[in-house]
């Protein structure tokens, strides 16, 4: 299946602008709650209907609002699993499975693929949750539907949980074989389920990559914030470099000659500072660190400091060093003073 | 005793109870699908509710009149509802019309929404999904629904006497016999009629307290556990 999707629509003060294209593949959203996320899924399965553009699957146009097209639901095979599985509650699993799979020989069949023998006869009220699950995925790639969307199917549910519901999603996606797209607002999640990755923010897309090259260089502050970066600050052009205006200091980045040179924002990731020694005070890249909190984390501590040079501690100001906790017991006596390395610096120009 | 009364009200009754079931889902169901005369259609639907009985009966003694195109069509097919008792299955119908209607599209609009667009995402018709799905998982209430249109239904007195009359052992219902009977003295003969009416409207609440505490238990899964 090859998807390319171009709408917009606007709910009250809400405008919903995206435009993208996959083909064959696990692609994600990843978004904050009320970024548009499921919106655009709904608009894709027919549930809700664009203001404006075009949506087209393989060479089937579901909707164009230019030539009045606007495929109903029930005709366009898209499967869609709910983040509350959405069971009909006073069917059993098997009168569930059959409402996807049509006559009862493909409805057994979907029911032993998914480890659902002995449970034919449950009301979904009876399952534990991943039975739900199983039979929600059953019902819905029983249909043998063109594409699959799985709306946080997850999000609901414990970690305990998540992993093994997770690792079944996966093996059935596996199986399916004809990708998909995953909605979620958790970026490990997402990396873990999906090749590519689209981030939106309020409506429209604001970084689109492949998974790897967008947790390295996210295009966009929306995105960089989404997949988890959490030292942040606004930029000023320095000569070559760059001045931090809420660190403070001078840095300076190994950049793409192709960019541009009007970046506004740099991040780095917290577990990417390196402890530097007390003579580089001064230098470029390099925090002198207030510390003001030690926070233990299960596997790791979380040091969150401002740097001393910092004129005025704004939003941005407080950052976030990570490291394991044998590295903290070697660092934690003596005055902290951190690396910024010049390879890990995300450089953002919105 | 002459308990026609009795007779012709439970017919009266269970008649306009299943006409109104039918009509109240199908309008429900229709008017939900609305969007912009939303609020019109269900404006009028609901008047009967707010309007007196005898208002109500008054409108429908001009519809189905001699000088109205209705009326006249139905006396050209040798049909007359006036006076008889189909006449106040008519009136009960009406009145009963817009508690059976309110109460289903409170019910339906509970149902869980993904339900609905997982259905069509299925490839479930529009009429396989209201019998399969709707229906079902809100039938605790249009139970409830069901069960009020007809306590309504049972006790229509305004416009029953508009429409129907008071004719004894032919339109002559057990509330219209309370009036007839306090009209002539007959204080017992009354006494006794409230006595039914009140049995019929404690059964009618007791089942329907039993009916949707079952059918709730029965979805949420409570009871059925283990099996």
């Amino acid at each position: 299946m090859a998807l390319y999707v171009d709408i917009r629509k606007r709910c009250g003060d809400f405008l919903l602008e995206v435009s993208f294209e996959t083909d064959r593949e696990m692609f994600a959203i990843l978004g904050a709650s009320g970024c548009g996320k499921s919106l655009t899924l709904k608009c894709i399965a027919g549930i809700e209907k664009p203001d404006a553009g075009v949506i087209r699957l393989d060479d089937t146009v579901l909707f164009d609002s230019e030539r009045k097209i606007n495929v109903p639901t029930r005709k366009r095979g898209i499967g869609y699993l709910f983040q509350d599985y959405a069971l009909f509650p006073n069917m059993t699993v098997y009168q569930n499975i059959l409402c996807g799979a049509g006559n009862k020989k493909k409805a057994y069949e979907y029911i032993e693929k998914f480890v659902l023998e002995g449970k034919e006869e449950l009301y979904p009220a009876q399952l534990s949750g991943g039975q739900k699950q199983r039979v929600a995925l059953a019902r819905m790639l029983s249909q043998a539907p063109r594409l699959v969307m799985l709306d946080e199917p997850f999000s609901a549910l414990d970690n305990y949980l998540k992993t093994q519901l997770e690792r079944e999603v996966m093996n059935a996606m596996e199986e399916f074989g004809n990708g998909g797209i995953f909605v979620s607002h958790d970026r490990n999640e997402v990396y873990r389920l999906t090749d590519r990755i689209a981030v939106m923010e309020n409506g429209s897309i604001a970084d689109i990559q492949d998974k790897h090259r967008l947790f390295e260089a996210p295009k966009t502050l929306a995105a960089t914030l989404l997949t988890g970066c959490k030292n942040i600050t606004r930029l000023e052009r320095r000569g070559d470099g760059f001045y931090a205006l809420d660190w403070g200091i001078l840095l300076t980045a190994v950049k793409d000659p192709q960019d541009g040179n009007d970046f506004r924002y740099a991040g780095v990731r917290a577990h990417f500072l390196e402890p530097a020694d007390e003579s580089l005070n001064g230098t470029e890249n390099v925090v002198a660190c207030d510390i003001l909190r030690v926070i233990e984390d299960t596997f790791s501590m979380i040091v969150l400091f401002t740097s001393r040079t910092a004129a005025e501690k704004t939003g941005y100001a407080v950052m976030t060093y990570e490291l394991s906790k044998e590295e903290w017991e070697a660092v934690k006596d003596k005055p902290l003073y951190l690396k910024i390395p010049a390879d890990k610096l995300i450089l953002m120009c919105r | 005793m002459d308990y026609s009364p009795l007779w012709i009200s439970l017919k009266v009754a269970a008649l306009a109870t299943v006409c109104t079931f039918i009509l109240g889902l199908f309008a429900a169901r229709w008017v939900l699908s609305l969007k912009k005369i939303r609020f019109v259609i269900d404006g009028v639907f609901s008047l009967p509710m707010v309007l007196p009985p005898t208002v109500v009966g008054f409108f429908l003694l001009i519809i189905f009149g001699k000088n109205s195109v209705l009326g006249k069509l139905l006396m050209s097919m040798g049909l007359n509802v006036l006076f008889t008792w189909q006449g106040a299955v008519i009136a009960a119908t009406v009145v009963s019309f817009p508690i059976m209607y309110r109460t289903s599209i409170g019910a339906f609009e509970q149902v869980d929404k993904n339900l609905l667009h997982a259905a069509r995402t299925l490839g479930m018709s529009e009429l396989k999904l209201f019998f399969k799905v709707l229906l079902p998982v809100s039938w605790p209430g249009v139970a409830a629904a069901t069960i009020l249109a007809f306590a309504r239904a049972l006790g229509e007195f305004g416009a029953t006497i508009m429409l129907a009359g008071n004719i004894p052992g032919r339109t002559q219902t057990m509330s219209v016999a309370i009036y007839t009977a306090m009209q002539s003295g007959n204080r017992e003969l009354a006494y006794r009629w409230v006595a039914i009416i009140m049995a019929i409207s404690f059964l009618t609440i007791f089942l329907m307290n039993y009916w949707t505490s079952h059918q709730s238990a029965l979805l949420t899964g409570r009871g059925r556990r283990g099996r």
